[in-house]
């Protein structure tokens, strides 16, 4: 959080927004059982058991098996460590070119402006899920295709943001400072201005988090997204689809997964939000 | 103001013409080729075979070239013809006029999106109106509770625990297809009662997505209004609550809503891959779906095509409606 002192009330406001704390906590649970997925899953997530073939939840097996008899719970904790993954590094890439290109439209303007402005229009027109469907389809559902399509289709709210942020602080003293001492363009729009407009990129990027997990979770449902038998919450979703009169545990709990991951960044998001809006520090009413 | 139309309305070609020369060449250029999937199914197919295959389909020449050819036909309405083995026309697919109206695809899935924005529009905006006029209070904190639940809710997983409930549990909603197995044989009133059972739960999913979104919107828009110079104003002349909310307030609020909704067509038509494949709707996003399995590139690029057509209607929509509302534009 760059560009927040130390004299700045955001930990303040944050601290008291309850809500966003819950997030954060849900946040670092999360990121806690995908790193050690390995570790705290009860049976390898892959082992097949057909003696305990869609087993409702027990002792054995807290959240169930199923229709390969393999352990419902340890699958899950993979499934958030391929939830996360796609999530951060589709929002990476989102992040690097809405960054990029927002700068340049924001700090250029003119030609490079409306070009690139109009490509966002574009792009916003496009309906992207269908595209994205699409280009899975051809060029096959790895986990790494995956990630970038996602974040390649996700960049234009983030350049949005960033251009206004170029357009409001590239005519401050500070920055007129710095060019009248003959600073170079990269060094002012990196150095000076960048800097100063993370904060809300922060925040687009952690509610970024929550929209890729839900896209990689619909395209794993599909059957166009992660591959079983890698697990993910959304190609188990699927099997629970296939076995919907049978077997409840296999479409509540990944679907809750992915529910309770999504409010939590979501959570975060809003909190890391409202904290850093001056406007919201003086109602203290809540 | 028709002027302004007019220039929107020409705004709409470029845009449009980005959009498919964007999609072509991703589409085109993504490794592999549509001939590979014929290759996979049959492995007995020369090479010859093969290339004589790519050259009935065009696929030899050059993308831009490809694109030039496809553009031509596409100012004419021709879509091109399909790729998969019955080699009929796209625009025949999607808009077959030797089916019933109703058995139409495009017509399915631009029915049950109207049918949900309509839903949308009369839950969403009730729920931001009394949770605004009462901030703060035990309903406003439910409200956005069950908001803020509905934004993090993947709408393919409250479909299927809707299938469970009202199909399975209770057994009250069909939860496949568009029809009964006995649709034929009912009367119109059947008919329409056995249509209206099938669509319940399709059209509240696909709505669902956009009702968290919409009331939200709403009640921070009523916020900001009812804390405007002219609500005062009306409240302070002697207006009855009621009258301050629905005339004065609700009416500006309303502004920038119409945006909004103009900018979730591409998710509602996004959205319907995912519910048709749920609910096994034959629909447009079905199509789509089945049309990318074996890489029908006419098929994919039409359906992208009227998808895109139908995003900027809805944007030109939304900006009559804006003028429509809002007196200032109008004059303009």
């Amino acid at each position: 959080m760059v560009n927040i002192t130390h004299r700045s009330p955001f930990l303040k406001y944050f601290k008291k927004n309850k809500l966003a704390i819950a997030g954060g906590i849900t946040v670092m649970v999360l990121f806690f059982i995908a790193v050690f997925a390995p570790l705290i899953s009860p049976y390898d997530a892959n082992d097949i058991d057909r003696k305990h073939i869609l087993e409702p939840p027990s002792i054995e097996h807290p959240l169930g098996t199923d229709d390969l008899g393999r352990d419902l719970l340890s699958r899950m904790f993979w499934g958030a460590r391929i939830s996360l993954s796609v999530g951060f590094v589709a929002v990476g890439i989102a992040t690097l070119i809405g960054m990029i290109l927002g700068a340049l439209s924001g700090y250029y303007g003119g030609w490079t402006d409306r070009v690139i402005m109009r490509f966002i229009d574009i792009m916003l027109s496009i309906p992207t899920f269908f595209l994205i469907l699409s280009v899975i389809a051809f060029i096959g559902p790895s986990i790494w295709n995956i990630m970038t399509v996602i974040g390649v289709t996700s960049w234009m709210g983030i350049a949005r943001l960033v251009r206004a942020e170029f357009l409001s602080l590239k005519e401050r003293e500070y920055v007129l400072a710095a060019k009248a001492l003959g600073a170079s363009d990269t060094s002012i729009i990196f150095r000076h201005i960048m800097l100063n407009s993370m904060a809300p990129v922060l925040v687009s990027a952690v509610l970024g988090v929550a929209g890729a997990v839900l896209v990689e979770s619909a395209l794993s449902f599909l059957g166009i997204g992660i591959q079983p038998p890698t697990p993910s919450w959304g190609n188990i979703l699927t099997l629970g689809k296939d076995n919907i009169e049978i077997a409840w545990w296999l479409s509540v709990f990944p679907g809750l997964a992915i529910l309770i991951t999504v409010l939590g960044y979501n959570l975060l998001g809003e909190g890391i939000r409202d904290s850093i809006d001056p406007r919201l520090w003086q109602s203290e009413k809540k | 103001m028709t002027g302004y139309l007019i220039k929107r309305l020409f705004e709409i070609i470029p845009t449009l013409f980005g959009i498919t020369l964007l999609s072509f060449f991703i589409i085109h250029l993504a490794p592999g080729k549509p001939t590979d999937v014929l290759t996979e199914m049959n492995p007995k197919i020369t090479p010859e075979a093969r290339e004589r295959l790519e050259k009935l389909y065009g696929l030899d020449k050059p993308v831009i070239q490809q694109y030039g050819i496809w553009l031509k036909r596409i100012v004419k309405l021709d879509f091109g013809e399909s790729f998969s083995t019955d080699r009929r026309p796209v625009i025949e697919k999607i808009w077959d006029t030797k089916q019933p109206l109703l058995e139409r695809r495009l017509f399915i899935t631009f029915s049950i999106n109207i049918l949900s924005m309509v839903v949308i529009f009369l839950i969403a905006i009730p729920i931001g109106i009394s949770s605004a006029v009462r901030q703060y209070s035990l309903y406003d904190k439910i409200t956005t509770t069950i908001v803020f639940l509905g934004f993090a809710m993947p709408s393919f997983w409250l479909a299927l625990l809707l299938m469970m409930l009202f199909g399975i549990h209770l057994d009250w909603l069909p939860i496949s297809g568009l029809k009964s197995m006995n649709y034929e044989s009912l009367s119109i009133l059947g008919k329409i009662f056995d249509r209206a059972e099938h669509l319940i739960l399709p059209v509240f999913i696909s709505a669902f997505g956009g009702l968290a979104g919409l009331s939200r919107f709403m009640r921070s828009s009523m916020l900001e209004v009812v804390r405007q110079d002219y609500v005062t104003t009306a409240r302070a002349k002697g207006l009855p609550e009621n009258k301050v909310i629905y005339r004065h307030a609700f009416r500006n609020a309303l502004l920038p809503i119409i945006t909004l909704l103009g900018l979730s067509v591409p998710g509602l038509i996004g959205g319907s891959v995912i519910f048709e494949n749920i609910f096994g709707i034959p629909g447009m996003g079905q199509l789509f779906f089945m049309s990318v399995m074996i890489r029908d590139y006419p098929l994919v690029m039409g359906i992208l095509t009227i998808g895109a057509i139908l995003t900027l209607l809805g944007n030109l929509m939304a900006d009559i409606g804006y003028m429509i509302a809002d007196p200032r534009i109008r004059t303009k």
